[in-house]
């Protein structure tokens, strides 16, 4: 059978269909393997939102500090900033890999639509990493950092250049693969 | 008994298919105008905690704090462009459930013109050079006689 102009022309949609579905697929395997984000928001060292200050959580040990834009953009060092709060599980399980990175990393947490003293047993509870700890009792501050729930961990980097936004509880992978490569130039 | 079903259906159908997760009446804003732009700005804005539901359909917390600020931002007199530039800013260009024209996006946007043109282009192949080439042979072949 000779391969005819009209083969050619019958093949072309049926090529075209093959393509799409290599790519829908492409899309979807790295969706799965965490290289490809549709909710990723670009976090390219874009400066830190403006934020209302938040006021730091009482009831702890020592004495804590709350959190504000000024007090952000000021630091030196990179800051992981952890959106918890005490009602929420999967913060319960993260608390001890914020705790192992405490010593070479600042760590900021914000309570969540928390109540204060609830907040400050639950870290009295499970372990406190944070540096300093601020309230944002009723939300405004995470939507402005464009956060949609808890836990969400923020990587700050001196200047104030946010670089890293992970949607989701942090684990060893997640560390391994994505932090701590962020953080390399300041070990 | 049949009339009840069709009437039924009938209403079922006619009935506006969008329900609001408003949950608190004090939500809504006092001027019909401004709640009627505010509904339609929130339905543009994807509710980044459900499933494919807008932030005007959603009784999700996130959802209910967005639909807050989108009033509170229309009263303010700020434009439905502004509005939805600043939820973007913030979340990124997946909170718009109709996705922006840019490089990323072109392809999906253009894919209908795309497809429509090649479909018209390869339509005139078929349909207007096929007989001429067909005419072309018959006259060799009246020729050859």
């Amino acid at each position: 059978m000779t391969l005819t102009r009209r083969h050619i022309l019958a093949a072309l949609p049926l090529t075209g269909a093959a393509a799409l579905g290599l790519g829908f697929q492409h899309i979807l395997s790295s969706m799965k393997t965490g290289q490809f984000d549709p909710r990723a928001i670009r976090t390219s060292g874009e400066a830190v939102p403006q934020f209302p200050p938040l006021s730091p959580l009482p009831g702890l040990k020592g004495t804590i500090e709350g959190i504000e834009c000024t007090s952000l953009t000021q630091q030196n060092k990179p800051i992981l900033l952890n959106f918890w709060a005490s009602w929420c599980i999967p913060c319960v399980t993260e608390l001890p890999l914020l705790s192992a990175l405490a010593p070479s990393l600042t760590l900021w947490g914000i309570a969540y639509k928390d109540r204060p003293e609830r907040a400050s047993a639950f870290l009295t509870r499970n372990g406190q990493p944070f540096e300093r700890v601020g309230q944002d009792k009723d939300g405004t501050a995470a939507i402005e950092w464009g956060v949609t729930g808890v836990p969400e961990s923020i990587l700050i980097l001196p200047g104030g250049h946010v670089v890293w936004h992970h949607r989701a509880a942090l684990t060893h992978e997640v560390i391994t693969h994505d932090l701590l490569p962020l953080l390399r130039p300041f070990l | 008994m049949r009339f009840f079903h069709s009437f039924f259906l009938t209403v079922l159908l006619l009935s506006p298919a969008a329900s609001y997760a408003v949950d608190d009446p004090k939500e809504l804003l006092p001027n019909p105008q401004q709640e009627q732009e505010a509904e339609q700005i929130g339905q543009q804005l994807r509710c980044l905690v459900c499933q494919n539901e807008s932030i005007e359909e959603s009784s999700a917390p996130l959802a209910r704090d967005l639909r807050k600020i989108v009033r509170q931002q229309l009263t303010q007199g700020r434009q439905k462009s502004d509005i939805l530039a600043w939820m973007s800013h913030r979340y990124g260009n997946f909170i718009q459930l109709k996705p922006v024209f840019n490089s990323e996006t072109a392809l999906l946007w253009l894919m209908p013109f795309l497809a429509l043109g090649s479909a018209c282009a390869l339509s005139y192949r078929l349909w207007f050079k096929r007989p001429m080439q067909a005419r072309s042979l018959q006259d060799t072949a009246l020729k050859k006689d």
